[in-house]
């Protein structure tokens, strides 16, 4: 022989393959008979997600139907993925408005800081996740699109409730 | 198919003989059989399919497929329009007429073996006797073991005309494990030769019968030799290094798709039915009525033939479950386990076995036993002092592995002089 290995002699029940056939053969059919399932059925069941689950983002609007957003820049400033795209505009009182605002989900890495930075409390992430499209232009959300959102959005983090119960 | 059906046909006008029937109604009752056996062997198929997902499904605590009609019943439908509409990829550089050949030289044995295997009892039918199989060989479950060892040419085929390094590693795999297990099996079939006197699948239920004992009672260290070589001719787990999926992606079949890859399907699940039913004809007695001598007449009423093709029925149903059953426990052996199972441990206990049951007949005839329920008990005793030995004894899990010989007593010494960062458990006697 080849290989020499050595060999510790153990008693017939640690060494057996009969019988540890047979208790895991019993282990299998205990599992078989029992009828608990772990399986969601998904698009009839779905799991409760948490209330800080990032999910798409959703733009909040003022009571008038506007943008909450004053194209600041501190979001695609501080976002890590660069996968918001904003150019500011300027109205007759000199309020700044976003006039393009969009929003690669694609690129997003649902890191929040967008949400976290935002003075006015515009842009959100949300608690949603079925955002599936056929083609990848799809997956680019402008300004319409972001404020016809209708999911909850997520909860920032609480240091008071660091569990969010 | 009709290439099939005319050498079945053939195969069947030279091995059965009429008998008592006219040529048409003999005709009528092959063809109707034929049809029956084949619309069973497909839907049995199909369904075998769905109830592996099924209940590996449930051995995990899933629900398996429930899209396709109630409770997922009609899913093996859905997979077989999938597989008729998918493409047929033919990969650059393969061996077109091996690739192409490969899938069919897999599927005509699986469906070739299901011509003798019987069913259920004669029907003595107002026109003549009617056997529930297509054809009584003379040459019996020979002719199985011949024609379902035809299938590993197909798969030896496939992994080599793919021209893929896995592929032939998986083909490769495959013939040796076929043509190592095939002598354990033929090794195991010895002793049930023995006892029936013949070869015929018939002729092997009727002893049964006349014994009132199963084989698996009278000849239970064969029993386990053959379903073990049966797990190993089938490429099931826990032999199923052909396939591989962690090693060799899928082995034979990685390069085929569509219905061609069905067939290679078709044909392994074939063969867990085959197989199945062999075991129940073999040791469990076959389509024999249990508690009644009634059945074991030359043909039986309609009904009773029902009862029987019911009762086998259920037996292969039970050993289709305990391969699928198997195969969610157990874990695959590694290539030299598989070697040094079939030659080392199932081979020399098949030819113990031999001569042991061999000698016990002798001595038996000699004694002038007659044949019946005090033979069957002599050999029963036998098996169960056998088996305590086995499994109380020779039982230890390093027969499986050969990667490891016994240290010389100097080697030991050296070993045990080389300091280790693990406390090691050394017996003071291991290796003297």
């Amino acid at each position: 022989m080849a290989i020499n290995v050595k060999v510790v002699d153990r008693p017939i029940e640690e060494t057996s393959y009969v019988r540890a056939t047979l208790s895991g053969m019993a282990n299998t059919l205990k599992h078989l008979v029992d009828p608990h399932r772990v399986t969601t059925q998904y698009p009839e069941e779905r799991e409760t997600i948490s209330r800080r689950w990032r999910g798409t983002h959703r733009m909040l609007t003022t009571e008038d139907g506007k943008a909450k957003c004053v194209a600041c820049g501190l979001c695609p400033t501080v976002c890590p993925a660069n996968c918001i795209k904003l150019v500011p505009g300027e109205d007759e009182q000199g309020n700044r408005y976003p006039l393009v605002f969009d929003i690669d989900e694609f690129r997003c890495i649902f890191c929040g800081y967008c949400q976290e930075v935002c003075p006015e409390e515009a842009i959100h992430l949300g608690r949603h996740y079925e955002n599936a499209e056929f083609n990848r232009e799809g997956f680019v959300y402008d300004l319409e699109r972001l404020m016809a959102q209708t999911h909850p959005v997520t909860e920032l983090w609480d240091p008071a409730d660091p569990k969010g119960e | 198919m009709s290439i099939l059906t005319l050498s079945t046909f053939a195969l069947l006008q030279a091995a059965t003989p009429q008998g008592d029937m006219h040529f048409w109604p003999w005709l009528a009752a092959s063809g109707a059989k034929l049809i029956l056996f084949f619309t069973i062997y497909m839907v049995g198929v199909a369904y075998t399919t769905l109830a592996e997902r099924k209940i590996s499904a449930w051995i995990q605590h899933r629900h398996g497929p429930n899209r396709v009609g109630p409770n997922g019943f009609f899913q093996p439908l859905a997979d077989g329009v999938k597989n008729f509409m998918k493409e047929e990829t033919l990969p650059p550089y393969v061996n077109k007429a091996m690739f192409i050949l490969a899938p069919m030289m897999a599927f005509i044995p699986a469906l070739t073996v299901w011509c003798v295997i019987p069913w259920g009892a004669s029907w003595a039918s107002p026109w003549g006797r009617v056997d529930m199989m297509l054809a009584d060989l003379p040459i019996g479950f020979l002719f199985i073991i011949a024609i379902s060892s035809l299938g590993v040419y197909g798969i030896v085929l496939a992994g080599w005309a793919s021209n893929n390094k896995y592929a032939l590693l998986g083909g490769l795999r495959s013939s040796a494990q076929m043509v190592s297990y095939e002598i354990s099996m033929g090794m195991s079939l010895i002793p049930v030769l023995l006892f029936a006197g013949n070869v015929t699948l018939s002729s092997v239920v009727n002893q049964q019968a006349s014994v009132h004992l199963w084989n698996v009672l009278t000849l239970s260290v064969a029993f386990l030799i053959y379903l073990i070589s049966a797990f190993a001719e089938t490429n099931r787990l826990p032999f199923d290094l052909p396939e591989a999926e962690s090693e060799l992606i899928t082995g034979y079949h990685t390069e085929y798709s569509a219905m061609k890859f069905s067939l290679f399907f078709i044909a392994e699940y074939a063969n867990m039915i085959t197989q199945s039913a062999m075991i129940a004809t073999l040791f469990f007695g076959g389509w024999d009525i249990p508690f009644t001598q009634a059945d074991n007449v030359g043909g039986v009423s309609f009904p009773m033939v029902l009862l029987s093709m019911g009762i086998m029925a259920a037996k292969t149903v039970f050993f289709v479950f305990f391969y699928i059953w198997v195969r969610w426990t157990l874990p695959r052996f590694r290539y030299d386990q598989l070697m040094s199972l079939g030659w080392k441990l199932l081979l020399p206990l098949a030819l113990t076995y031999i001569v042991i049951i061999a000698s016990v007949m002798l001595a038996l005839d000699a004694a002038g036993v007659e044949r019946g329920l005090v033979y069957g008990l002599v050999f029963l005793g036998v098996n169960v002092v056998i088996l305590g030995l086995l499994f109380l004894v020779l039982d230890r899990g390093r027969l499986l592995s050969p990667a490891y010989g016994r240290a010389s007593t100097e080697e030991l010494r050296r070993m045990r002089g080389i300091v280790t960062s693990r406390p090691r458990r050394l017996s003071p006697t291991a290796g003297d």
